[in-house]
């Protein structure tokens, strides 16, 4: 073999290899969904899946209405509560961005999305579960709220930076105060974007086992109640997966089917508003 | 006359200081409101102290080198907790190292689309799946089949090296480290990718233009370009991996102990406290589970600002 043809040969070899490992990455991504929809499926076919609650092995019938709704309930106080703020800091990180505090909070969100979601958990306990004595969901809307709060913050920043100049400067020449420009001319143009990035925080809490594991704790009953504790599809997942019983491991299969379809839609829905938001931003 | 008039028409249209800048309001606001991640972050560690100072006060350093977790004589020592979540997250990035950087030069390719964004929505996919469905895939799915195809014969004819020896478990640090690799390749890929892609488009082209293959280019030209930023990706994702809770509390065997083989049961931080953390009691119990929390988000805080800072420079570094 010639030298070049020896060059162009190794290169053919890399460049097949390094695409069947790309390949490889998304085998797990694959088995993943398969195996939660086979295993899945027969217990989300129960229609009383979805409008009955727990019950304990050997107990037919059982299904996960408690745990959505709890799931509902949570993310929903903790969005109340990181999108306002969230998106807020990320409208300041986009229109006065090149100041040294802004960068602070930069790195604050970005060490915040790293953060242990576990410590997150710790944290909500010892502020509102050891002083109320009592599991309680609005603890773990207060840990859910921190774990959303930096991907709000980011991707709102993200958003409205995109936004063109023109826009802000024709609102401020027309004597419009700065917050009726940043509130009512860039951030509604900025929109879709910012909602992507609240959808995929709220995707993220959804999913969270471990901040909800000692603040929502857990509850076979149907409750609606923020102050006790309630249940959590993560949770059901977590704790009923463990258990010996097939019953239980099927109902835990089913709610982890639930969540995997919740993400699926959350990202891909997304994805296709986002791209509309760019080719939009790219006609202003 | 002419100097009053000269006079009043420079109090009229004077210098700037005659009209203040009226204070931003808005951007006092959105700067106050900002205070929130800072403030939750140092409160967290603030909080997580204070909860754990019974257990530091009483054990000191001993509780980070310690290797008894005893919650009947109540002798607290983290140190197989900590081996386990150092081990675990090495094995997992040297899993997942090779195949990140190669899924992220194939994502960084300029040019021709189709098949390539599949790939990308497929890998940013992958870290959208909650961590808990990957604990309940990695119990029923991953663990048999890694025992079977993976542990056996790697006991059965690599046995004879020390961490390498049986028995072999479903519930194995090994196990854990497998799903984990999974979990961490999309944060290295979608930063490494970002790396790749502020490579000067010069770089590239002038190499080609020499001559050189396409594994020419990347080998010799584009990853070392990209060194420090995919440095910094690694660190990221090793950051999300000392983080990981769920997922390897259901496959890692909680076993409180430095194990002798990666195919041996062990305990991660993040474990224990999930495990333990409902059923502790008293005084000393909580404090020193919280306090291991406290060094775990001490070490990831610490991993990530480090990443951060190294993949910032690299972005904003123009290479030649």
């Amino acid at each position: 073999m010639t030298r070049n043809a020896w060059r162009r040969f190794s290169s053919g070899t890399a460049l097949t290899v390094m695409y069947a490992l790309t390949g490889l990455a998304l085998v797990p991504l694959g088995l993943v969904l398969w195996f939660a929809a086979s295993k899945g499926l027969p217990a989300v076919l129960h229609p009383e899946f979805f409008f009955n609650s727990e019950r304990p092995t050997g107990f037919p019938g059982g299904g996960v209405s408690n745990a959505i709704v709890g799931t509902g309930i949570m993310v929903g106080m903790a969005s109340l509560a990181a999108i306002p703020v969230g998106v807020l800091s990320g409208i300041y990180l986009a229109e006065y961005g090149v100041s040294r505090w802004a960068s602070w909070v930069r790195l604050a969100s970005d060490v915040l999305v790293g953060a242990p979601s576990i410590a997150l958990g710790l944290f909500a306990y010892a502020v509102i579960v050891v002083p109320q004595q009592h599991f309680s969901a609005l603890s773990a809307s207060l840990a859910l709220a921190i774990l959303m709060l930096p991907v709000v913050i980011r991707t709102t920043e993200s958003a409205v930076v995109l936004i063109p100049r023109g826009l802000r400067e024709s609102g401020l020449a027309l004597g419009l105060p700065r917050w009726r420009v940043s509130l009512q001319l860039i951030l509604p143009a900025a929109a879709p974007g910012v909602i992507t990035g609240t959808l995929l925080a709220v995707a993220r809490a959804a999913g969270e086992t471990a901040p909800v594991l000692f603040t929502g704790f857990g509850n076979p009953i149907f409750s609606l109640d923020p102050t006790q504790a309630m249940a959590s599809l993560p949770l059901v997942v977590f704790r009923d997966a463990l258990t010996p019983y097939k019953d239980l491991q099927q109902v835990a299969w089913g709610a982890a089917l639930v969540l995997v379809v919740m993400v699926l839609i959350i990202n891909l829905g997304s994805r296709w508003v986002l791209r509309r938001q760019i080719r939009l931003a790219g006609q202003l | 006359m002419r100097r009053s008039v000269a006079a009043s028409v420079d109090k009229v249209a004077g210098p700037p200081a005659a009209f203040p800048k009226p204070p931003d309001r808005y951007r006092t606001f959105t700067a106050l409101v900002s205070w929130a991640a800072p403030a939750s972050l140092i409160l967290i560690v603030a909080v997580l102290i204070l909860q754990a100072r019974p257990a530091i006060t009483r054990f000191g350093l001993n509780f980070l080198i310690g290797t008894e977790w005893n919650p009947v004589t109540l002798n607290f020592g983290a140190l197989p907790a900590i081996f386990g979540t150092v081990v675990t997250s090495a094995i997992a990035i040297a899993i997942a190292l090779p195949v990140g950087i190669a899924v992220a030069v194939v994502l960084a390719e300029p040019g021709a689309r189709g098949i390539r964004a599949a790939m990308g929505i497929g890998i940013e996919l992958l870290a959208a799946i909650p961590s808990v469905v990957y604990g309940i895939w990695a119990l029923y799915v991953l663990a048999p089949w890694a025992l079977l195809h993976l542990e056996i014969p790697i006991t059965e004819h690599l046995g004879f090296i020390g961490f390498l020896s049986g028995p072999p478990g479903q519930s194995s640090l090994f196990t854990a480290s497998l799903v984990l690799a999974i979990m961490i390749l999309p944060t290295l890929t979608a930063v490494s990718r970002d790396v790749i892609r502020a490579v000067p488009r010069g770089l590239r082209e002038s190499t080609v233009a020499l001559g050189a293959t396409w594994w020419e280019t990347v080998w010799h030209v584009i990853l070392p370009a990209a060194r420090a930023g995919i440095f910094g990706a690694t660190i990221l994702a090793v950051g999300r991996a000392l983080a990981e809770t769920i997922a390897v509390t259901m496959v890692i065997g909680n076993r409180f102990e430095i194990p002798h083989s990666i195919f041996s049961p062990a305990y991660t931080l993040a474990s224990v406290i999930a495990n333990e953390f409902n059923e502790a009691t008293g005084d000393i119990y909580p404090a020193a589970l919280v306090e291991l929390g406290l060094v775990l988000i001490l070490v990831t805080l610490t991993v990530n600002v480090v990443a951060l800072l190294l993949v910032r420079s690299a972005q904003a570094r123009v290479t030649i």
